[in-house]
């Protein structure tokens, strides 16, 4: 009741888990609803009208949408207590920019692999590798994608390696060989009591996409 | 100290307009630097090699690119005339209608635009549905930012141009004024504010420029 917080979440969204990574991070006490996709309930229809999707923040009666919008909203209204952007509006800019490109590539590229075959599924597996290996290159020798302390890109990104091993799985590659400090990176993270706590067990995540991979029929 | 600002952009541009709209309402000086998309210069590449896209807004030397992420910056940068309001809550709401904006809005005119036949049909249909949350959304303001313009107002703005573009080049009515008065009116108020109105790329040359993309697309569309 302290904080007066709701999520409204689904356990394998990687989106989801940045909101629980965020809130850990501010040491925040709410109240967890795992939502049935396939039978959404009342408040998430009203709280997220537009998109119907999770995760929602509801704060103080008052719903915030899309994973990005609502970590940024978390930092503002808790700013005390480890922030994660940084202060200076430079480094602030290159911090959205980045969270931004794991927007546009990451999920799209990694749903390629585990749902097609073939050319299709090559295609993909080379881009995301390559994409990854751009992430990689912004991280150069520092900690965290910002410098010594984890933030913004590192929440954005480090929910989608608990995928991982469900891509390498179905794709049929090694994404630890490719990247190998990207993945120090997501076990450094892993080390943070927020992060571990949040993110899925990449086994049961695999085995949701095996059931997924069964419902829409692929082989 | 002098300050260096710089905008890569190209003519027609809606995303790099919201940051000529912003520099212009906080009064900033800037450079302009047009591009030929078709043959990018070394500096576009060197400013963003990630995306190879306009615009890039360049500060003192450092790039940021994005026009979402450069508006953000600018309004954080230059505290005139803010374009985010202060509170939290509200500016999560005003992040989150830019982002519908682009996600959804934009793409399903678009897609109005440039398909045919049923395709069309359903684009129109999801249109409609997505501007009723933005009517909604106006009521009560003159601008999506209250009584002034803001971040919002920006980042949806080039509607205010592009839509009658389309409808004239297509023959249909996307905004009927009867339907979403509140988002109509918006458009009217926006397109005519002061420096809205002085900034628009030339309606003569939007009008070749998009029939010539929707000729090509109708032309690859029926050879394959």
């Amino acid at each position: 009741m302290a904080d007066d917080i709701i999520l409204l979440d689904f356990w394998p969204s990687m989106f989801g888990m940045r909101v629980k990574i965020a809130l850990a991070e501010k040491d925040l006490k709410y109240e967890y609803r795992e939502e049935d996709l396939r039978n959404k309930s009342p408040l998430l229809l009203e709280m997220n009208p537009v998109h119907k999707k999770i995760p929602v923040l509801i704060h103080h009666g008052k719903p915030i949408c899309e994973s990005q919008i609502i970590v940024e909203y978390i930092d503002e209204v808790w700013k005390d207590k480890s922030p994660l952007l940084p202060s200076d509006p430079y480094e602030r800019a290159q911090a959205r920019f980045w969270a931004d490109y794991v927007d546009k590539k990451i999920f799209e590229l990694g749903r390629k692999i585990w749902t097609t075959k073939g050319e299709d599924q090559e295609a993909a597996k080379k881009e995301l590798i390559g994409c990854l290996k751009i992430l990689e290159g912004e991280l150069g020798e520092k900690p965290f994608f910002s410098g010594e302390n984890f933030g913004f890109v590192d929440v954005s990104l480090v929910t989608f390696s608990c995928w991982f091993y469900a891509y390498e799985r179905f794709g049929n590659f090694s994404i630890e060989a490719e990247c190998p400090k990207l993945i120090a990176w997501t076990k450094r993270c892993m080390q943070k009591e927020s992060v571990s706590s949040s993110l899925a067990d990449p086994f049961k995540i695999c085995g949701f996409v095996v059931l997924l991979r069964k419902k829409f029929g692929i082989e | 100290m002098g300050e260096e600002v710089k905008l890569f952009r190209t003519w027609s541009s809606p995303f790099a307009l919201r940051i000529v709209w912003a520099l212009k309402i906080k009064g900033i000086e800037y450079e302009t630097v047009f591009e030929d998309l078709s043959n990018k210069s070394p500096l576009l590449l060197q400013y963003n090699p990630v995306h190879k896209k306009v615009p890039i807004l360049v500060h003192n030397g450092r790039p940021i690119a994005e026009s979402l992420v450069i508006l953000e910056y600018i309004d954080e940068t230059w505290k005139q005339g803010p374009l985010l309001p202060k509170d939290p809550y509200e500016r999560a709401m005003a992040r989150f209608w830019a982002k519908f904006g682009d996600d959804k809005v934009l793409t399903s005119i678009w897609s109005v635009f440039i398909k045919q036949g049923k395709e069309q049909e359903e684009a129109l249909v999801a249109t409609m549905e997505n501007l009723k949350f933005l009517e909604e959304e106006m009521k009560g303001k003159k601008f999506f930012g209250g009584e002034r313009i803001g971040y919002v107002d920006l980042a949806l703005g080039c509607l205010a141009n592009l839509i009658s573009i389309f409808e004239e080049i297509v023959g249909l009515k996307i905004v009927d004024e009867e339907k979403l008065p509140l988002f109509y009116s918006w458009m009217q108020n926006f397109a005519e504010a002061p420096i809205i109105r002085d900034n628009w790329p030339p309606r003569d040359k939007m009008i070749v420029k998009f029939q010539a993309l929707l000729d090509a697309a109708i032309a690859s569309s029926s050879s394959s």
